[in-house]
């Protein structure tokens, strides 16, 4: 690489890295409001208009707090777990495509960081590393209800680790390629000249394991059982002051905006969209930009609107639904995509109607014996002779 | 010595550094951090080799999942702050069995590889592994993957109470 690429190297990881830090500032206040707004409060608004410069005075704050280190804690540990929270969060974005190519003189400049052969192995492999600064943070801290939060988020990031694993298999099976630049291109075209080619919708349910356990991966509400308020104080980061209590907020969100991005990649289509005639290299960031903002608002909308789930809850569902579900799934598209060059387009449709058909079949016949013998079960006289409940 | 080379040599003397620390390590977390690098390391030199898809698959599975099984088992039974000393007494057996098995495998690679340069390749295709798995290392494939079935219903009978 010659001097040139080094500086069109350097140029992009500064940009990559000056915009996840102001989308997460503007995330974190745009969550702020918007839950506000849902809840009927009015939320920051006294810090630049609209308080928007709310995110950033806080960091402010945080930044010239006192770093506390509690007596007792085990130091080096301790010290470096907001770092190792941190770093894989930043380096997952690597693999992002957000743009195609443009050419500047006779150089094609490439709108992505990396473009590993084994991109989406490499999302994987950074959000598996993401457990370390949870679990490491909550046992050196050396007190009660950090350890707990960190037994949670390892078992939960673990089992939705598989969930979330298997959704990809799936779109790398239908993708045919672990790149995921290739995987973009794989989403080129539309149906019936309207309706793109987007992996969200020939892979739905893997799309919706995705979310789920992109929300779960990322300890965020409604699965957010690691730091849960009224349980566990603050679970992993309670003992943390500071810069460094900042470094797993940071984390979070970034974990959010990465999800978000990789969610875009996998399965609406990247940076694809319509482009005008004009500022050509400008619109596929834009898209890019505009598909990640919708998934980021899902995040704080399904923060706003659910519950926490009970602890039980959440490790049924991960390993009893979305697993078996993923796996289901990911046999289903391996079936298909083995079967494209075998069997003719008409006979693969009509297969998957039947198949479909035969499973809404069985549910409704599942659902209807069900209520039939629920409405048994309520029937007064019975309920007696069963001895009640 | 290429640049390369020296990364080789440079990765390897971390993960054989890892290694040591992992058995000299008092706290029995630290041993587990230690045994962090050494698989780190270990999936760097795969990278560096240019097999891309085996050294990423060496993070997620034994730096992402297993050390962090390690570290979830060790927190849910005993896993002391500080200088605590988890010793099971063995270290007789221990240094027999380290030393009998570092001689075989030293044995095994000097004879199979002893004569050979190290030849840096490009880029393993990950469609070509995928091929290999399932046809010439078919048989250890599902050997294997009987072992992790045999572990998971044991697994399952030594959890259940009833």
């Amino acid at each position: 690489m010659d001097a040139i690429g080094w500086i069109i190297l350097v140029a992009k990881v500064l940009i990559v890295f000056a915009f996840l830090m102001v989308a997460v500032i503007v995330t974190v206040w745009a969550e702020r409001r918007t839950v506000a707004f849902m809840q009927q409060r009015i939320g920051p608004n006294r810090v630049g208009p609209f308080g928007i410069l709310q995110t950033l005075a806080d960091g402010l704050k945080l930044f010239f707090k006192e770093d506390v280190v509690p007596a007792g804690v085990d130091r080096a540990v301790y010290l470096a777990a907001p770092l190792v929270a941190v770093i894989p969060a930043f380096m997952s974005f690597a693999i992002v495509p957000w743009g195609n190519t443009f050419r500047i003189g006779r150089r094609v400049v490439e709108m992505q960081l990396a473009d590993l052969n084994v991109g989406i192995l490499f999302f994987l492999a950074m959000g598996s590393l993401m457990v370390y600064g949870v679990v490491l943070a909550g046992w050196s801290s050396g007190s009660t209800y950090p350890l707990f939060g960190a037994v949670r988020s390892s078992a939960q990031m673990i089992s939705y680790e598989i969930a979330m694993g298997l959704s990809v298999v799936a779109v790398v099976l239908a993708a045919g390629t672990l790149s995921t630049r290739g995987i973009v291109d794989a989403q080129a075209g539309t149906w019936f000249g309207f309706v793109p080619h987007w992996f969200a919708i020939s892979q739905l349910p893997a799309f919706v394991v995705f979310l789920l356990a992109g929300i779960a991966e990322s300890n965020r509400p409604p699965f957010d059982l690691p730091e849960a308020e009224t349980e566990l104080v603050a679970g992993y980061h309670l003992e943390y002051s500071g810069v460094r209590f900042m470094m797993f907020f940071l984390a979070e969100y970034l974990h959010v905006i990465t999800t978000s991005a990789i969610a875009t990649t996998l399965f609406l289509g990247g940076w694809r969209g319509p482009i005008p005639p004009f500022a050509r290299p400008v619109w596929p960031p834009l898209w890019f930009l505009a598909k990640v903002v919708v998934l980021v608002f899902v995040f704080v909308w399904a923060r706003a609107t659910l519950p926490r789930v009970r602890y039980d809850r959440l490790m049924a569902f991960g390993w009893k639904v979305l697993i078996p579900a993923s796996l289901v799934w990911v046999m289903a598209t391996a079936t298909l995509v083995a079967l494209g060059p075998v069997v003719s387009r008409a006979t693969l449709v009509a297969g998957t109607g039947l198949a479909a058909g035969a499973l809404a079949l069985w549910w409704l016949a599942r659902v209807t014996l069900a209520r039939r013998a629920g409405i048994r079960a309520a029937r007064p006289g019975e309920e007696v002779a069963r001895g009640g409940r | 010595m290429t640049g390369q080379e020296m990364a080789f040599l440079a990765l390897g003397a971390i993960a054989a550094a890892g290694g040591v620390a992992v058995v000299t390590a008092r706290n029995v977390v630290h041993g587990a951090l230690f045994l962090v690098a050494v698989l780190a390391a270990i999936g760097a030199l795969f990278l560096l080799l240019g097999a891309e898809f085996v050294g990423w698959v060496q993070i997620l599975i034994y730096v992402g999942a297993i050390v962090v099984l390690l570290l979830f088992g060790l927190m849910l039974t005993k896993a002391p702050l500080g200088r605590g000393a988890l010793d099971n007494q063995q270290r007789g057996i221990a240094a027999i069995v380290a030393t009998g098995t570092f001689a075989m495998l030293t044995w095994l690679v000097w004879h199979a590889f002893g004569d050979e340069r190290i030849t840096f390749v490009r880029a393993v295709r990950t469609a070509d592994i995928g091929n290999a798995l399932f046809t010439s290392y078919v048989l250890p494939f599902e050997a294997v993957s009987v072992l992790l079935l045999a572990a998971l219903v044991g697994a399952i009978l030594l959890a259940k109470k009833d």
